[in-house]
């Protein structure tokens, strides 16, 4: 384990890195050979990654060495790490919108331009020797500072930099259309250009942060293949995640973190996913999502009005594109309804509409009979129609980050007591019994919640709209960014509120989670429905198949 | 760690940012600010080869050395709180009211309507109250014209609020050189004078402004932290959308924040018409509307401690005045002294937030500040 072999492309020892008083890493070793796809597996605010954020130079470690190719390192900022040829490619994609992909690739290296000056003038430092050397020993494509020449004068030169591309492109099957603009790409294209941006970096070490969140089965797939023929070249690949199938379809070896330590590495091929998930929870769990029958009490009125129905809605956005295009469907009671799409396909506009918090161009959405299309989320209020709502992007709707438990608390219902003035109190209450119940972990009620972890923020947020006894309830992504364990206390919670009869309308991203968990699916492509199925009797690759836009016919399809 | 053994003196250095730091090292760093913020000053003094432990204590003495003086320093802190406190709630809406002066200025106009026109037998108390009323009513227009623009356009509330400041300061000049000229001034551009009644009277030496000042400092505060106006308020400056999620009147909780801050400005044009001028003057303001942006800040949008840093601020300013007698010092030493204070305490929110990270010697290139290459990692 502590020799350091030059088959060891990254080499961490004894990391340790804190944020305050929030420890995120202790003591973490990490070993990442050439040639091998390396996951990073843990919970989320495990730990994963700060850790990766210390190798691409945006941290520094607060003790511990890294090592790359045998050689100790000490990362101040991005560039040093980009030197090195170590290239991250984030959750975010960092590219110009306006502009087209050669012209991203080309401000990526020009971005490069005074780190290939540095690396000559600080010649006699050791330090600068390995990239080239790494480079060198596993026959890469990689940029030497005379490849850069052409590229990073005061002229572009286009043809030298197509070239480049394509033999990026072919070498690792990569698919791109140079000139498209970024605007018009997929997600998916988008993070092969940010794949393709760090290979003309001349990285060799990639470090992929979460990559499939965002994609649809079908771009996993084409991910996983363009990872495997990197990884054929001799590229060392870490990919973060917490998605165990991931970890075992596309791994050589996986590293697992658990609360800021790594509990250990082991090879995929002999570790059994029972023996995984007991590593990354600390204990075993049982990994079946349940899906009850809900049965409406006996003395419920008979009422044939589901309750919320959409009748042709569809909603502009402020590029007067359809967003939503003549979307209609109904919830029952006690049913939860899945939505399922690729990101941006319509989903956050769904919400927000059944909500009130953006203007339908057309359409009816019925309350238990009643159009409530149109009404701001006030009027809705005052209706006494009680939808809860889980945005998702919490901390910048529904949540105020600066504000602590009590008081965001407050917000739903801070209007309900007569007088002008604040009522703490009854929320102080709540946010203890809240905390309670959902085993929230916070220092106290009163800190600010930006300082509490993913998961903490989201039970914050679904404790208080399920506090105020709801009867439909919108959740988009609500275990985005959980741990397991947190996602399945999300599951348990849902499941709780739908045998109490409420409606829920899930958005979701994870099919597998979709296909167990709900009771029937509603499929969006480009802000159209593209098919209702049920979810006991649908598979993966006709959800797959109707989220990029093809139409169901027969067997799923449910009129109700 | 080994990387700081080998650290070099050609050092170029990074900006990282820094986790969230405990109350107590951040209030130890606004202390080091203030301190060297006086350093800095001192050091200015000593260019002008004068003593700066003398000045200071000069400024000490100038504003609490006599009762006298004292009292002279409570008369400045008293517009200075107030406006104050009215920027405060439009700055927690992180609505940025930079009108002040122009809504002190329209308060005053506000009073002085009421003052000159209402019946010199009416009560002092009736007769005041009217013209408090006036005040922020006027000063409340004055900050609802830019509020309305930006609940119902999105207009830039700054440019807004500052060009105000100008429309009623040129307003109030041409009535004081126009149609409201006093004709018995002997030629003077003068407004006429207030009759007794429309004059504050005294406490304990001073005019009762700083009664008001100190009941609208437990008033403000109580507003922003327990009422739901006050909530919603703190709400809106945070997220929108988290406003508008919660239901909440947008536009209406920006027309009521900008009342109420235009409302409390126009009260301090009462005030110092009432009580100091006597008249209305253009100059009525006295940049009492700009200083309370530096103050509201400073005190980090809190009532209570708006009411310290205006003392603080008042003390420098009647120190100044002092100074000047003294020891024949430009008054525009105090101006160096708040200056430096701001400069060094809102340097200060900026390493809070970060810090210079060292960079090795090996990464020393010619590529700027480290965030440029973090934006494109």
């Amino acid at each position: 384990m502590s020799e350091h072999g030059a088959d060891c492309a990254i080499e961490m020892r004894g990391i340790s890195k804190s944020f305050g008083s929030v420890v995120a890493n202790e003591r973490v070793d990490l070993e990442v050979r050439d040639g091998e796809i390396h996951a990073l597996l843990g919970e989320n605010g495990a730990g994963k990654s700060t850790l990766m954020n210390m190798l691409a130079g945006i941290y520094r470690p607060d003790t511990g060495t890294i090592r790359i190719r045998g050689e100790e390192v000490h990362f101040a900022t991005p560039a040093d790490s980009i030197k090195r040829g170590i290239g991250m490619i984030h959750q975010h994609f960092k590219l110009v919108e306006v502009m087209t992909a050669t012209d991203n690739i080309a401000l990526g290296m020009r971005a490069q331009k005074p780190a290939s000056g540095a690396r000559s003038s600080a010649g006699a430092d050791t330090d600068a020797t390995t990239a080239g050397a790494g480079a060198g020993a596993g026959d890469a494509p990689a940029a030497t500072a005379d490849d850069n020449a052409g590229l990073t004068g005061p002229f572009l030169n286009r043809a030298k930099l197509a070239e480049r591309i394509r033999a990026v492109s072919d070498r690792y099957g990569l698919d791109i259309d140079p000139n498209k603009k970024i605007y018009e790409m997929s997600v998916g294209e988008k993070q092969t250009l940010e794949i393709m941006k760090v290979l003309m970096r001349g990285a060799r070490i990639l470090i992929m942060d979460e990559p499939t969140a965002v994609l649809t089965p079908q771009e996993i797939k084409r991910l996983f293949a363009i990872v495997r023929s990197m990884r054929d070249d001799g590229c060392a690949v870490v990919i973060i995640t917490h998605k165990l199938n991931e970890v075992m379809e596309v791994s050589d070896r996986v590293t697992v973190l658990r609360r800021g330590v790594s509990v250990g590495t082991v090879e995929t091929r002999g570790v059994a996913l029972p023996t995984l998930i007991e590593m990354v929870v600390g204990r075993s769990v049982d990994l079946s999502i349940q899906r009850p029958s809900y049965t409406p009490p006996p003395d419920a009125p008979e009422t044939s009005e589901p309750l919320l129905r959409l009748d042709a809605v569809s909603v502009t956005d402020k590029d007067k594109k359809a967003a939503l295009d003549g979307v209609s469907f109904d919830l029952a009671a006690g049913e939860i309804l899945g939505v399922a799409g690729v990101a941006g396909s319509g989903q956050k506009e769904l919400c927000e509409v059944i909500a009130g918090l953006t203007r339908a161009s057309g359409g009816r959405i019925f309350f238990e009979g009643d159009n409530i299309l149109g009404k701001t989320p006030r009027d809705i209020m005052r209706l006494g129609i009680r939808i809860g709502f889980i945005p998702e992007d919490r901390l910048g709707m529904g949540l105020v980050a600066s504000m602590d438990l009590v008081e965001n608390l407050m917000l739903k219902d801070y209007r309900k007591y007569a007088g002008p003035l604040l009522r703490r109190a009854p929320s102080v209450e709540k946010a203890e019994r809240i905390v309670e119940r959902l085993d929230i972990l916070t220092p106290s009620i009163h800190t600010p919640v930006s300082q509490l972890s993913g998961g903490n923020i989201q039970k914050v947020l679904l404790g208080r709209e399920i506090d105020s006894d709801p009867r439909v309830l919108i959740t988009a992504y609500p275990v985005r960014g959980l741990d397991i364990g947190a996602s399945y206390r999300i599951y348990d919670l849902l499941n709780e509120q739908k045998m109490a009869g409420v409606g829920i309308v899930f958005i979701g991203e994870d099919l597998d989670v979709l296909l167990e968990l709900c009771d029937r699916i509603v499929v969006l492509c480009g802000g159209a429905v593209t098919g209702i199925v049920d979810a006991r009797r649908v598979g993966k690759e006709e959800l797959g198949f109707l989220m990029t836009g093809g139409q169901t016919e027969g067997t799923g399809r449910d009129a109700a | 760690m080994s990387a700081l053994s080998s650290l070099t003196s050609r050092l170029p250095f990074a900006l990282v940012k820094r986790p969230t730091m405990s109350t107590r090292a951040q209030v130890l760093a606004r202390i080091a600010a203030v301190v060297l913020s006086i350093v800095f000053a001192s050091l200015v003094l000593l260019l002008f080869s004068l003593n700066p432990i003398q000045v200071f204590a000069t400024i000490i003495k100038g504003s609490l050395g006599t009762k006298m003086r004292i009292q002279q320093t409570v008369v400045k802190a008293i517009p200075l709180t107030i406006t104050s406190l009215g920027i405060l709630v439009a700055f927690k809406m992180k609505f940025w009211n930079i009108g002040g002066e122009g809504q002190i200025v329209m308060g005053a106009l506000g009073a002085t309507v009421v003052a000159l026109h209402f019946p010199e037998t009416l009560p002092a108390p009736v007769m005041l109250v009217s013209m408090a009323a006036a005040a922020m009513i006027c000063g409340g227009i004055w900050a609802l014209i830019p509020a309305a623009f930006k609940a119902r356009y999105g207009t830039n509330e700054t440019i807004f609020t500052l060009m105000m400041n100008y429309l009623a300061i040129k307003f109030v000049t041409y009535l004081q050189y126009g149609p409201w000229r006093d004709p018995n001034s002997a030629g003077f551009p003068k407004i006429p004078p207030y009759p007794d009644n429309a004059v504050l009277p005294r406490l304990f030496g001073v005019h009762i402004g700083w009664v008001i000042a100190l009941v609208l400092v437990a008033a403000v505060w109580l507003f922003l932290n327990h009422t739901k106006k006050g909530f919603e308020i703190s709400v809106v400056g945070e997220s929108l959308p988290t406003a508008r999620y919660a239901g909440m009147n947008i536009s209406r909780v920006i027309l009521v924040a900008m009342a109420v801050s235009g409302g409390l400005c126009g009260l301090v044009g009462m005030i110092q018409t009432s009580a100091i001028e006597k008249t209305l003057t253009y100059g009525i303001g006295g940049g009492y509307g700009f200083t309370a942006i530096i103050t509201a800040w400073l005190s980090r949008l809190n009532a209570i401690v708006v009411l310290f840093v205006c003392i603080a601020f008042a003390m420098l300013l009647q120190g100044a005045a002092f100074l000047q007698l003294q020891l024949q010092v430009p008054a525009s030493v105090a101006e160096i002294v708040q200056g430096a204070i701001l400069f060094f305490v809102l340097g200060s929110e900026f390493f809070l937030n970060y810090r210079i990270g060292r960079r090795r010697a090996a990464a020393a290139g010619g590529d700027g500040i480290g965030t440029n290459a973090e934006v494109d990692a």
